[in-house]
């Protein structure tokens, strides 16, 4: 099989490092080669954010480079835009609509480009939007938006819904796992 | 059973199967993960040490006793521990000692790019280069082998590609190893005679390193399948790079040992190629060595000698066809780290820049007082230079200087070097004011231990260094305690301690944010009918305050209620959620 490839991005501290540990329990449980690479240090305090997530029979590189993202998984607008070139061409967009703004917006410098996705969609990118951050609410916790996501990401894959539940309970603390399988299932069915 | 490990739990693992029995080190990124997760085992012992040189002779003292010992630190901390290395590679080991060092290609999160293998060469040290998890794992084991074989300590490389990437790892048991200690002071006392005679073993090791290297399986060709007639030679994550491109297309010669580095065996696969790429990051090392003995190249005109590389690279090196992707017109603002909504720091920075104080800074997460809108920062170097430099600019612009400058430096960045500085400033006497900002962890390399914490490794109780009475011991008659939320009392302290005509510390102190015991308070908001959009709240540089439709609006989902705007803003427009 040939290497898939997941990009998940966002703002430092919106649980990117749970959407991706939750991908690798599944896909080396799933029998695959997987790699996953994202960087500590800096990218934590409120920066940009990106992890990367390959598996297949065999990956040898961790990073994803420009047009090979089969899946772009953005929990902000700007930063699925900032990332859109590492997009294969047909390859797929799933952003939480929440804007969160940088600090050259926040100092008024710069202009947060709101239009974005629908930029995207003109240039031919197919683009998944969801209001995840209400949809996690709905499950019990403003914190579940990565899981909103992750119920999204899955229903473009063959891998049983129920691999997915076990999943999930093997990456999250006990008193969190109801919540999260109601994320995932609002996200999977919105 | 198959387990997805960063490179850098990987190594911790294989360095506790090999029977490591001590590590000690200094975090910094991207190391920092190999002595967190090694300290998760039970039977062994680790700890945070104030400073990579203080980590690495701890290291050697175990050794020394007869247990197979570690230290770990990033590439700029190898050279505060460079004056031990030189000459542990004289005195050799007993029980087999690893010194990991992971380098930061692309500075995701360091203040330069050094490459450490120049002091593998220089201090005549062996180096392996891990490429994945699994190798992290297996080299560990190997680099003791090699360091008791040959009587070294053993360098293990990592970069930031492979500490921080996880890859599927299969475990193994741990042994035991114990040497005897026997006293041997030709071997350990490096005086001058001794050292004299040691000097031509440390050469001899070498010529025999280099033959271990001819054959180690460490070292391996992989022939290719003949579409291409070049060979490539590399090592670590750039190998992935080569093998994602080009596959089994191409014959590669893998080095696992980046110092010292094979002779015949470089030649021998040279001479099967019509041309030989060598793809190293950083700096022409492998290259260097291949021109030295002779082998034609071709590195470093084709292969930057700046950041990191990726499949991407070598695809443009070879001018193969790009990947197609999506373009927008839309213009994307930068996202850059910042200090955290409700960050102590941010009080005594904005202080600070209203005062326009000039400010020499270090090594932390206060580095991010530069960024706009506080722009509060004028110098940054290396960890504790802020001290000593102050020191020098005060001693250089006298009275011009004097009044008007301060340095900052965390609690644990000054335990780390810059009480050395402060000595000085004691000792030589300079009017010099120097703010500790204290807030009670090492921060940005995610929430370590350090001697002013009164915690060790493990979250026990440890021994504490009281800071007031350390600066008040070496010589600071004038040392005073600010809260950073109190930005009036900050203000009157600065300018006091910079109108006297004597050193003086000033401890500014409240614990980060972050911290599991720091308990948010209820976020505020703006009331719009008191906000008048004087943007007064804006120069604060908070990330959780934003400008919309005329007026100040607080992001609750950010905001913990440190209320330090509230006392910024002249129309009282921040509001408790209770009120």
């Amino acid at each position: 099989m040939e290497t898939k490839n997941i990009m998940i991005v966002g703002v430092g501290g919106q649980g990117s490092l749970l959407a991706s540990k939750l991908l690798g329990r599944l896909l080396v449980d799933e029998g695959f080669d997987v790699k996953v690479s994202e960087v500590h240090g800096m990218s934590q305090r409120g920066g940009s954010v990106v992890t990367y997530v390959k598996f297949g029979d065999k990956v040898y590189s961790p990073v994803i480079e420009e047009g090979e993202a089969d899946f772009i998984v953005s929990f902000e607008k700007l930063e699925a835009a900032r990332y859109i070139k590492n997009l294969k061409k047909d390859g797929t967009v799933i952003v939480n609509t929440q804007q969160i703004d940088p600090m050259p917006v926040i100092i008024g410098s710069e202009k947060y480009p709101e239009t974005v996705l629908d930029e995207m969609q003109t240039k031919g990118v197919k683009v998944d939007a969801v209001d995840a951050l209400s949809l996690a609410s709905e499950a019990g916790s403003s914190k579940a938006c990565n899981i909103v996501l992750m119920g999204k990401l899955a229903k473009y894959f063959d891998i049983p819904y129920e691999k997915w539940e076990d999943a999930i309970a093997k990456c999250v603390k006990p008193a969190f796992i109801d919540i999260n399988k109601k994320a995932f299932e609002l996200g999977y069915n919105n | 059973m198959k387990e997805l490990m960063i490179g850098n739990a990987a190594l911790a693992r294989g360095l506790y199967e090999a029977g490591c029995a001590v590590i000690s080190s200094y975090p910094g990124t991207p190391s920092t993960e190999i002595t967190e997760e090694f300290a998760k085992f039970n039977d062994v012992y680790c700890e945070w040490a104030p400073n990579e040189k203080v980590a690495t002779e701890t290291s050697f003292g175990a050794s020394l006793r007869g247990k197979r010992s570690a230290c770990c630190m990033k590439h700029v901390g190898l050279n505060v521990a460079a004056d031990p290395l030189f000459t542990m590679s004289y005195t050799g080991v007993n029980a087999g000692m690893i010194i990991c060092v992971a380098d930061d290609p692309g500075m995701h999160s360091s203040q330069n790019e050094q490459d450490s293998r120049h002091y593998a060469v220089a201090a005549k040290v062996p180096m392996l280069e891990p490429s994945d998890s699994q190798e992290a794992l297996d080299f560990a084991k190997a680099a003791y082998e090699i360091s008791e074989t040959f009587d070294t300590p053993v360098f293990i490389k990592m970069c930031t590609r492979v500490a921080h990437s996880q890859s599927i790892v299969e475990k193994g048991e741990r042994v035991e190893v114990t040497k005897e200690y026997v006293k041997n002071p030709k071997k350990y006392i490096m005086a001058p005679a001794n050292a004299i005679a040691r000097h031509p073993f440390v050469e001899e090791r070498t010529q025999k390193l280099t033959e271990y290297a001819e054959t180690s399986p460490l070292n391996r060709i992989e022939e290719g399948m003949g579409e291409y007639d070049f060979g490539i030679i590399t090592s670590s994550t750039s190998y992935q790079y080569v093998k994602e491109v080009f596959g089994d297309k191409v014959s590669v010669l893998k080095l696992g040992i980046v110092n010292p580095l094979p002779v015949k065996l470089i030649r021998d696969f040279a001479d099967k190629a019509k041309k030989v790429y060598v793809i190293e990051e950083l700096d022409p090392i492998i290259e260097t060595h291949c021109k030295t003995i002779g082998v034609d190249v071709i590195g470093k005109e084709k292969f930057s000698l700046l950041g990191e590389f990726s499949q991407k690279t070598i695809s443009q090196a070879f001018e193969l066809e790009a990947k197609e992707s999506t373009v927008l017109d839309a213009k994307i603002p930068v996202r850059p780290p910042m200090m955290c909504a409700g960050c102590p720091h941010r009080g005594m920075y904005y202080v600070l820049a209203k005062n326009k104080i000039t400010v020499l800074g270090d090594i932390g997460c206060y580095t991010l007082g530069s960024m706009p809108p506080l722009n509060a920062l004028d110098m940054t170097l290396c960890m504790g230079a802020s001290v000593s430099g102050l020191h020098g600019y005060n001693k250089a612009g006298a009275e011009e200087t004097e009044g008007k400058t301060v340095c900052v430096i965390g609690d644990s960045t000054f335990m780390h070097s810059g009480v050395t500085g402060l000595i000085n400033i004691a000792y030589n006497q300079s009017n010099s004011t120097v703010i500790i900002l204290d807030n009670s962890i090492t921060g940005m390399t995610g929430h370590q231990q350090n001697p002013t914490t009164g915690k060790n490794i493990k979250g026990d109780p440890a021994g504490k260094v009281d800071l007031e009475s350390l600066c008040r011991s070496v010589g600071i008659n004038s040392v005073r305690v600010v809260d950073p939320y109190n930005l009036e009392e900050c203000e009157k302290t600065v300018k006091e301690e910079l109108a006297k005509n004597e050193p003086s510390v000033i401890i500014s102190r409240r614990p980060c944010v972050l911290l599991k015991y720091v308990k948010p308070k209820k976020p505020l908001r703006v009331n719009p009918d008191k906000c008048r959009g004087c943007k007064k709240c804006m120069t604060f540089g908070c990330p959780a305050i934003s400008f919309r439709d005329k007026h100040a609006v607080v992001d609750n989902t950010l905001c913990i209620g440190c209320g330090v705007c509230a006392g910024l803003c002249p129309f009282n427009a921040f509001e408790s959620e209770e009120e």
